[in-house]
């Protein structure tokens, strides 16, 4: 039988682990059109089934408030899944199943899997399924999602279901005030054939009486003046209730739901050994882990081990992969004549690539240490316990994690964080988080610091650090409030969430996770990365210095050689760099190593990068900066690690990868007229807040849309500029 | 037997909830939630600054924040 059937349930239902027991490695992710809610499709294929199964975004109800919700009921009302297997929590049946009558409310054939009936059967729960199979009119079946028991049987009730004709719409009495409205709407619904090729007539009318801006848009389009004799219906319910009953329909509607399900439970279906709201494991853990005082020091921990786990594991693989791009690029550097080509695939190509890719361990473990703080169902607590501090700012309690990944302890990386803010289901408070995490210190702006500290801080690093930590933190908090006054305002998306039980994760869940997010980062990433690396190449390589001047720096080298006494030019010519130098010949090699970064320094002076640069001069001076330290902060663009070894570039010293060379890079920036204390602070200030490298826009850009990638640059960029040329100018004129 | 908010109602109280009044995406949120009148809740516990809430209903535990549980009015003993 090849059909497609739809998965949908409440979220920590285990809708996942069931999609996983049943399509096993046969699946794939994408979006759904136009927003960033993941599509999980695969096949179930066994006993000579092939079934394509689409899990929906879990729910706890069918409105058009969250984008979810929408997605969700879009999907069943019109791609027509044949089956909709609804999960259904056994330990947690009574909420469950209010998702459950709104998809009989909606017509659509359904099957019901009863998950986790071992949990409920720990807490003293028996649930009489056949008995609630018989009363909701479609198959239920147990099932436990963990352990895969019970998917064979599901999946033939599916298959019965499949072979049905299409179910009538369950009709849910909801009370003689609104029944007389609702019947009368369902008749003028019914007579003019109004949105029913879509929805049963009834739902509809519940929609109207609901306020659902999705079903009264719609209606709208379709037939303005049902649409608005409907409304009116709705308006003269809606004051009649208020002032009788004071309450609303859609509340009435709600109760009278609940009131369904509870009349349906009291039918001898549920037996409970103990009572509903005992204390159980999971809420004995709780007394510890969320307790005022042990609570937050237990949660400081486990975040800092976590990163600690994740930055310190990740180190070895990443080192691997730095190994073999530099194996490449020497290969490469050996095998190929010098020139343009060579230039553009050591540089451009394995370099691009080289720094896609060296995220990529990182950004596997960073996943696995949150999978593993979801699906225990720590990472509610931690927002549970955060959130009144987040509240202030208007963002969630969730953002933490995002802050933190990115770097809110000093050493991070904004692309995982920014990719973390999928935990975050408020989408204002998302919007807000992913644009500020970017402002947390990441790994790449720590040498840049670091140089500035050892330049003009030598004898306070530790405090230094400490400070700009601080004042990272306040800067994104700051710009969070910011923008949720002005670009991203509204209310706050309401709190309301469950804190699951403590769950253990499963071994596959936590891997088919772990795999998809860096399956995504690689296959996106890096060919948008590709692309941009190659541009910056050229940006900083072209229009290449006139032939004349390159003939100049070869003929002062051919000088100081030609000057030299032959045995120094001998000694130098048979050196391999194991023995030490006579002072000769060491002079020598010094001077015309300086010859050639003062070349290097001129091409970058005269590639259309440093023409920007020096261009930008006439604004940048108000922050300090001088053309090379903007041709440094261009280069940051790509990755912020390029600002140190482009600073030694551009002061002639020769790409600085090792800590010799940024020892002297230090020394030359204290000697050079002008740098001060001042010139330090705005950059370190302009670093920590400009605009986010590439991979991390990339991301931002597939987290949201691209007008949100394009914002955080010129944002960000204008934020940090701003400061900086405050710090600048005040700092000036008090005579720093 | 009294009304009171939950706001101020102390750990480990139980009460039956009597009202919610609020609409829109918070009401709606709180009534998918089953936050309906006539179903019993007790507050499990507070966050270490004292909100949001934990509150245990229908079997499982869900958290607030106090602005939005003062829509939700609850009838205790005593």
């Amino acid at each position: 039988m090849n059909i497609c059937v739809a998965l949908g349930g409440n979220p920590n239902a285990g809708k996942t682990t069931l999609f996983n027991a049943l399509t096993g490695s046969r699946q794939h992710v994408g979006n759904y059109p136009g927003v960033t809610v993941d599509r999980k499709e695969g096949r179930y294929v066994q006993n000579g089934h092939d079934i394509h199964i689409v899990d929906l975004p879990g729910t706890y109800s069918l409105t058009a408030y969250s984008v979810e919700e929408v997605v969700a009921r879009d999907f069943l009302v019109n791609e027509c899944p044949r089956v909709t297997i609804n999960i259904v929590d056994a330990s947690n049946l009574e909420r469950n199943l209010y998702l459950t009558i709104q998809l009989l409310e909606l017509g659509i054939p359904i099957c019901v899997a009863l998950n986790m009936i071992d949990v409920a059967r720990s807490r003293g729960i028996e649930i009489d399924h056949q008995k609630l199979s018989r009363l909701l009119g479609v198959p239920v079946v147990p099932i436990m999602a963990r352990s895969g028991f019970g998917k064979q049987a599901l999946m033939a009730a599916v298959e019965r279901v499949a072979q049905q004709p299409l179910p009538q719409p369950l009709r849910v009495s909801y009370g003689r005030d609104l029944e007389t409205t609702i019947q009368s709407m369902e008749q003028v619904i019914t007579k003019h054939g109004f949105l029913t090729d879509l929805y049963p007539a009834r739902w509809i009318a519940l929609k109207y009486l609901e306020n659902d801006a999705q079903i009264l848009e719609k209606g709208r389009a379709t037939e303005a003046r049902i649409a608005d004799q409907l409304v009116a219906e709705t308006q003269k319910v809606g004051a009649h209730i208020e002032e009788t009953l004071e309450t609303y329909p859609e509340a009435m509607i709600a109760d009278h739901r609940y009131g369904f399900i509870s009349s349906m439970l009291k039918q001898g279906i549920v037996k409970e050994r103990f009572d509903k709201n005992r204390l159980f494991l999971s809420d004995r853990i709780d007394k510890v882990l969320v307790n005022r005082f042990a609570g937050p020091l237990i949660m400081f921990l486990v975040l800092f081990g976590l990163y600690q786990l994740v930055f310190t594991y990740s180190e070895v693989p990443v080192g691997w992969c730095e190994t073999v791009f530099e194996w490449l690029s020497d290969v490469v550097s050996t095998q190929m004549p010098d020139g343009l080509l060579k230039s553009l695939i050591v540089s451009g190509v394995i370099d691009g690539v080289g720094g896609v890719l060296g995220f990529v361990p990182l950004i596997m473990f960073m996943f696995l240490g949150i999978a593993v703080l979801e699906d225990s169902g720590y990472l509610a607590r931690v927002a549970f316990m955060l959130d009144r501090i987040f509240q202030i700012f208007g963002l969630h309690g969730s953002s933490v994690m995002a802050y933190i990944v990115s770097g809110g302890i000093a050493g991070g990386c904004a692309v995982p964080g920014v990719m973390a803010t999928r935990t975050l289901r408020s989408p204002k408070e998302r919007i807000a988080t992913l644009l500020t995490a970017p402002f947390m210190n990441c790994g790449a702006k720590l040498p840049v610091f670091a140089l500035l500290i050892a330049a003009f801080f030598p004898n306070s690093q530790a405090r230094m650090m400490f400070l700009i930590t601080l004042i990272s933190w306040s800067g994104a908090l700051l710009a969070a409030k910011f923008l949720r006054l002005t670009v991203v305002k509204g209310p706050s998306t309401p709190f309301v969430m469950e804190l699951p039980p403590y769950r253990l994760p499963t071994f596959r869940g936590l891997m088919i996770h772990t795999w998809e997010r860096t399956w995504q980062y690689v296959k996106k990433a890096g060919t948008v990365i590709l692309g941009i690396s190659i541009l910056l190449w050229a940006a900083m390589t072209f229009p290449r210095l006139p032939a004349a001047q390159v003939a100049q720096y070869a003929a002062d080298r051919d000088h100081m050689v030609a000057q030299a006494s032959p045995a120094i030019t001998d000694e130098l010519a048979r050196w391999t760099g194991d023995t030490p130098l006579s002072a000769g010949a060491a002079r020598l090699k010094r001077e015309l190593t300086a010859s050639r970064g003062r070349q290097s320094a001129a091409a970058l002076r005269y590639s259309l990068a440093g023409r920007i640069g020096g261009g930008l001069e006439v604004v940048s001076r108000w922050a300090g900066f001088d053309w090379r330290t903007n041709i440094a902060l261009l280069g940051g663009f790509a990755a912020k690690e390029v600002i140190v070894s482009t600073l030694g570039t551009a002061y002639s010293l020769g790409a600085a990868n090792d800590d010799d060379a940024q020892a002297s890079i230090a020394s030359r920036l204290t000697a050079e007229p002008g740098w001060r204390v001042l010139t330090a602070w705005s950059m370190i200030v302009f670093v920590m807040f400009y605009a986010p490298c590439f991979v991390t826009i990339v991301s931002i850009v597939r987290e949201s849309s691209w007008r949100w990638g394009l914002f955080s640059v010129i944002f960000n960029t204008s934020l940090a500029f701003c400061v900086s040329v405050g710090i600048y100018q005040v700092g000036s004129l008090l005579g720093y | 037997m009294m009304k009171i908010n939950i706001r101020n109602m102390k750990v480990d109280q139980e009460g039956t909830i009597a009202s919610v009044k609020v609409g829109g995406e918070l009401g709606r949120r709180l009534r998918d939630m089953g936050l309906v009148p006539g179903t019993a809740v007790k507050v499990q516990g507070r966050a270490p600054l004292y909100d949001p809430v934990a509150l245990r209903v229908k079997g499982f535990t869900l958290t607030l924040r106090n602005n939005e549980a003062d829509h939700i009015e609850v009838e205790i003993d005593g």
